[in-house]
């Protein structure tokens, strides 16, 4: 395992992704959003939306290609036999829609041992195509043993 | 929404193939949600649910009880205890912890079979 401490801090390359509007419905079907304004670009336009909304949790489509490389990162020394995803929390800024392109920066915020286990904590910060930020996510993992 | 006021409870049954579909669309396809003699050869009863849908779930229950604007939901923030597994009924739960000009939030957690499979979940809802 590398030294954590120094990877704390360290910042990954960005990630874009270009939202579709078929892949919006698809999320909404699999988790059961059922507004209208995530599937039919009518009903979004009529209740005042330039296009197709991504429900909330849609953040995890556009920022795994950012969150990902930054958890298999060698440095960083995950054990992915003895790791849950412990907790979550993303906070919202402007709406995500379909044909935006979105950013997706990650970090290392932190990585800390209590008793038995080891906290690994990343961020990302998503932005869309006018450098807006839509999306902050926190991502802990915690790894058991060790 | 007022202090102490419990918001609508979200009952959903995932169905078998339900995290082959999450799978599909959020891209997560570790073999442990969707291969049930891989899930359990590490353990696992049998395939389970990725957390990230539940936590969709618990999402859906909060922007619900605000009145259905995805913009409500400005926060949403839990932790993944236990384990959620199809076929079973997944129930949300929520209780306004604070209500005022700022905001409301909104104490959740997601049960399933009497195991709380997201806990101390803690949403902010737009005003009103």
């Amino acid at each position: 395992m590398a030294e954590q401490s120094t990877v704390v801090g360290k910042g990954y390359e960005p990630f874009e992704y270009e939202v579709g509007r078929e892949k919006i419905r698809e999320y909404a079907n699999a988790v059961g959003e059922e507004n209208p304004v995530h599937h039919d670009p009518h009903a979004a336009s009529g209740a005042g939306f330039r296009a197709v909304v991504a429900p909330p949790m849609f953040a995890v489509v556009y920022s795994s290609g950012a969150i990902v490389p930054a958890m298999f990162d060698p440095d960083v020394g995950m054990n992915f036999a003895m790791m849950v995803h412990g907790g979550q929390e993303f906070a919202w800024s402007d709406l995500v829609y379909a044909g935006d392109t979105i950013t997706t920066t990650a970090s290392v915020l932190d990585i800390s041992k209590r008793d038995d286990k080891t906290f690994y904590v990343f961020e990302t910060v998503s932005v869309n195509q006018d450098g807006r930020e839509v999306t902050r996510g926190t991502w802990t993992n915690i790894e058991r043993g060790g | 929404m007022n202090e102490g006021e419990q918001i609508p409870e979200l009952r959903v049954t995932p169905d078998r193939y339900l995290p082959h579909r999450y799978a599909g669309a959020s891209g997560d396809f570790n073999p442990i949600h969707i291969d049930p003699e891989f899930a359990r050869q590490v353990g696992l009863p049998s395939t389970i649910l990725h957390g990230l849908y539940t936590m969709a779930l618990v999402a859906r229950a909060n922007t619900a009880a605000a009145g259905g604007d995805p913009r409500s939901l400005r926060r949403l923030a839990v932790q993944f205890r236990g384990m959620g597994l199809p076929e079973k009924e997944i129930v949300v739960r929520g209780t306004v912890r604070a209500a005022g000009e700022g905001g409301t939030l909104v104490d959740t957690e997601a049960e399933q079979d009497g195991n709380r499979i997201v806990r101390n979940a803690e949403a902010e809802l737009t005003p009103g």
